[in-house]
């Protein structure tokens, strides 16, 4: 928390990764890892002669992207060369675009605890993304892996419009969840297909002009980005306050100290001389295209919410969390079609298994079984095939080992005993066993009831089923 | 009959009259490079015994093609897979290709073996090929002149009978004029019409390959080689595939010719003006409607060309930066030293020049007057010869102002050598076709050029006004070169 009166006003941009198969300007594969330099061809290392020619695939994606967070898709458009020299860009340029990016003005819309908030999106383009440079631990040098060069991205300006930590990591949420949804990227933050350059500034509450700002480039989690969001905030206010100017810089967030640090000084600002790539012709995108793109595009989570709360009932909080993630969305669906118990679902999803995952420290791409297999799960509780208590079991068995519920509760003989004779044959051998209990009962004390089905439950090893226990003993005792 | 002054259609027909082999024709061009390299110098590398292995291997496996076991000359900023590829450069002295450019795939289809990479000015940035880092190369008719440039060591080659035939690149002339200074033909394709990937780039939107060749006809079956919409070059057009022989036709009859005056103002040789002269003359009475016309554009265009071209070299030159491949300096202590000894050693002074002025005119604060206008002017240049193409089939000028001029001569004049190039740029500018042939010698016995432009896409005609030209003046028929010391 920063002090009361100052607020944050946050801006990011956002790379991502697209997950198309081959790379932006070469027919190299995308895939993350491989040993270095394996994934590269005369073009993605700029040998001398070779050309780029532009996969439809990534114009497709951003054209997605755009219309998946309300942007206008740009009908002309084009590549630019972004020239500056680096080891790990082999062109000495980025194709990227500048002054016509495919997609403009659009918006998505955050939950805060005021309520729903819109985050505005300058624009979306598309560029490639860059080598990587691997630090020899002797000093011995430095090693250029092109890998990654070429690999496509988006970019997504957002407009300064956040103003907590907490905003900035709900909106890169948000653009994580739709960015799953329409299935243009796997969005691993930990492989870096999903990073977010930040700008930070401060300002007096009721200034309407813009502090100085930072730029905390390649944040890759959630956690550092509102740590550093939070640190950098509380370090230009302690500069403001004593009298000191913010420096317009580029900073690099350590996790491990928890600090930013200068990465590059004013005397170096760059001038990357933009100009249109000779090399690449004008990409010019028709109403039908893009009408095409729009069509097939996924079930979008402002959608899926509303079709949670209005046709099953599920509170805003329950279809919030359903729809955080296509993951939880999609198995949601399926679950839901298999059991037809939609508020089941939501709390299984919401309670026990986030609980895994946050023990895990995992996100919800990683829940290992399927909707269908949670629905069954649901079902056979619902049967009073199972207890809920041994439903939970089941659950661990899922992450542990998916396969179907039933096959699991058949193999570890968890089936709920309701046969009423085996039920009635337990119910006497207890009371016989507690004549204390039976006397106490039947002197009022209606707590004597639950211990009498506690010890039915330890004596069936929990598989008995509670109704039909309470049941029968009421009955007996009434005898 | 000596094999190396024969025309490559004269080689075809030997060759399928199997009055000759493959390995004939690559051992007299050995021959004759061994005797006549070491005054022209048109080779950076010679490759004839990898050729005379090809050769034999043609020979004993039987031709599959009309152009099987012909040889060729390669400029050397044309990628051939396992041969260097120099540029003329020291940055590039020591860098053997990985890849074949997608000329070369479409040569070694047809069987066609390359004798070697010719000698240019470094990364084809100039006009006399006084600019390649390893050796000045000669023209043959005067061996104390320049061959022109840059594809002066091919023009030279084709010239001095080194090889039967060669592809350059032109840029801004860079084909045409060391065809005009050396007395053969030279053709700078439309824009578009060859695939470039492969070719080093010098200025993206500028550059094409295209052919140098003893005559009209060779021309013509040279384009047909390695003309074709190619899906590695974005910017190659796909159009209907020609076959651009069948335009050879000694018919001008009704064919519309322009002379722009301006191009025969001051600073043009008198006796190059009168060679155009005569060639309007020669048309006309071959049945051409012949007719003085405006073109008003060459100061611009020149503009225009040095601001554009080096501009896209700056950025395209960038990848030299001694990380991965090409010459590293041996000193350095961090990143920013590498970059700047590796590109200060490892680039020559003109090449230099040229990535300043266009980082110059790309920086932020100038793009707006200088490359954004440049791109204006561009497209008013290329509107101005539209509207003498609504009225004319061809446009007939000089290809330079001057013939070859001697070695030395103008190096020292940056200005000067650039103003060489005023008629030849603003073809690059419209994108538009243009082919040199020889008309005549001047009184010194150096070639005279002239220089036919088209309309886009429309070589056909160009190439029908060249083969009449070339049919009525025999040009090659009468004069050799004298390899005059």
């Amino acid at each position: 928390m920063i002090r009361d009166d100052y607020e944050m006003v946050i801006g990011l941009e956002v790379h991502c990764e697209l997950s198309t198969k081959t790379k932006i300007f070469c027919s190299c594969p995308t895939e993350f890892g491989g040993e270095p330099n394996t994934h590269c061809c005369p073009v993605c290392m700029a040998m001398p002669g070779t050309l780029p020619v532009l996969n439809e695939k990534v114009v497709e994606y951003a054209v997605k992207a755009g219309l998946a967070t309300n942007c206008s898709i740009s009908q002309n458009s084009k590549n630019d060369r972004k020239n500056y020299f680096y080891p790990d860009l082999p062109k000495a340029y980025q194709i990227s675009q500048y002054d016509k990016p495919l997609c403009n003005h659009g918006h998505v819309s955050i939950e805060t605890p005021e309520g729903e908030k819109d985050i505005r999106i300058l624009r979306i383009h598309i560029e490639e993304d860059a080598g990587k440079l691997n630090h020899d631990e002797y000093g011995r040098g430095s090693f250029v892996d092109l890998n990654r060069a070429g690999v496509p991205l988006i970019e997504i300006v957002s407009e300064p419009d956040m103003r907590s930590a907490e905003e900035a990591e709900s909106y890169m949420r948000k653009l994580k969840s739709i960015l799953e949804y329409i299935e243009v990227s796997d969005c691993k933050m930990q492989e870096g297909s999903l990073r977010a350059d930040v700008n930070v500034s401060v300002r007096k509450k009721g200034s309407t002009e813009f502090g100085t700002r930072t730029e905390m480039k390649n944040m890759n989690s959630f956690r550092s980005i509102v740590r550093g969001i939070n640190y950098e905030a509380e370090r230009q206010i302690e500069l403001i306050e004593n009298g000191e100017a913010v420096t317009q810089e580029t900073l690099r967030w350590d996790d491990i100290s928890g600090r930013t640090f200068s990465m590059r000084d004013k005397e170096d600002a760059q001038d990357y001389r933009y100009f249109p790539d000779p090399d690449l012709v004008a990409i010019k995108l028709s109403d039908e295209y893009i009408e095409n793109i729009k069509k097939a595009l996924p079930e979008l989570p402002e959608s899926r919410k509303k079709r949670y709360m209005e046709e099953m009932d599920l509170s805003e909080k329950a279809a919030n969390f359903v729809t955080s993630s296509k993951y939880y969305s999609n198995i949601f669906d399926e679950a839901t079609e298999k059991c037809n118990n939609p508020k089941a679902v939501s709390n299984w999803l919401m309670s026990d298994i986030a609980k895994v995952l946050n023990e895990r420290e995992e996100e919800a791409d990683k829940i290992p079984f399927s909707g269908k297999e949670l629905g069954e799960l649901i079902e056979l509780i619902d049967k009073g095939t199972i207890s809920n208590s041994i439903g939970k079991k089941v659950l661990n068995e899922l992450f542990e080992n998916p396969k179907a519920p039933s096959k699991i509760i058949e193999e570890k003989g968890w089936v709920q005993i309701s046969d009423e004779g085996a039920i009635k044959e337990v119910v006497i051998k207890v009371l016989e066993n507690n004549p204390q209990s039976v006397a106490d009962y039947k002197a009022g004390k209606d707590k004597a009831l639950g211990f009498l089905v506690g010890q039915a439950m330890k004596e069936t090893r929990g598989k008995a089923n509670p109704q039909m226990l309470n049941k029968m003993f009421i009955e007996e005792l009434k005898k | 009959m000596n094999i190396t002054d024969l025309t490559v259609h004269e080689l075809i027909d030997l060759l399928d009259k199997k009055e000759i082999t493959s390995q004939e024709i690559v051992k007299a061009y050995a021959d004759r490079i061994d005797e006549k390299e070491k005054d022209v110098q048109a080779f950076v590398t010679v490759t004839t015994d990898d050729a005379s292995k090809m050769a034999e291997k043609i020979d004993s496996e039987g031709r599959n093609g009309k152009f099987s076991g012909i040889p060729i000359g390669i400029k050397d900023n044309i990628n051939i897979d396992g041969v260097k590829t120099t540029c003329s450069s020291r940055m590039l002295e020591n860098f053997v290709s990985p890849y074949n450019a997608t000329v070369i795939d479409k040569l070694h289809a047809e069987g066609l073996i390359s004798l070697g990479k010719l000698n240019m000015d470094e990364f084809a940035m100039g006009g006399s090929t006084e600019h390649s880092y390893f050796h000045n190369t000669c023209n043959p008719w005067d061996l104390n002149k320049v061959p022109g440039g840059s594809s002066g060591g091919s023009a030279a080659a084709v010239a001095a009978n080194l090889v039967p035939w060669a592809l350059g690149s032109d840029t801004g002339g860079s084909i045409r004029q060391p065809a005009s200074f050396c007395g053969i033909v030279g053709l700078k394709p439309t824009y578009g019409l060859v695939s470039r990937y492969g070719l080093v780039a010098f200025a993206s939107s500028l550059d094409q390959i295209g052919p140098l060749t003893k005559d009209v006809t060779d021309s013509a079956m040279l384009l047909n080689l390695i003309a074709g919409y190619d899906e590695k070059d974005s910017t190659s057009v796909n159009i209907e595939k020609k076959d651009y022989t069948k335009a050879l036709v000694k018919d001008v009859k009704g064919l519309k010719i322009a002379v722009p005056k301006e191009f025969l103002a001051e600073g043009v040789n008198e006796e190059v003006k009168n060679a155009i002269l005569e060639a309007a003359e020669t048309y006309k009475k071959l049945g051409a409607t012949v007719e003085e016309c405006s073109l008003d554009i060459g100061k611009e265009a020149l503009a225009v060309y040095y601001i554009i071209a080096c501009a896209e070299a700056s950025s395209n030159l960038g990848r030299f930066d001694g990380i991965r491949y090409g010459y590293r300096a041996e000193n350095f202590d961090n990143l920013r030293e590498i970059y700047i000894n590796s590109r200060t050693e490892g680039f020559g002074p003109e090449v230099k020049r040229r990535i300043i002025l266009g980082t110059y005119v790309l920086s932020s604060g100038y793009y707006d007057a200088y490359y954004k206008k440049a791109q204006k002017v561009r497209t008013v240049i290329r509107d101005e010869y539209q509207r003498l193409f609504e009225k004319y089939d061809i446009i007939l000028t000089p290809t330079s102002p001057t013939v070859a001029f001697g070695i030395g001569e103008k190096s020292n004049n940056p200005l000067e050598m650039y103003l060489a190039d005023i008629c030849t740029v603003p073809v690059n500018i419209a994108g538009v076709p243009g082919i040199s042939i020889p008309a005549k010698l001047d009184s010194n016995g150096m070639p005279i050029g002239i220089q036919l432009i088209g309309k886009h896409f429309d070589e056909e005609t160009l190439f029908r006004a060249a083969f009449t030209f070339e049919q009525e003046v025999k040009f090659r028929a009468n004069n050799k070169p004298e390899f005059k010391k």
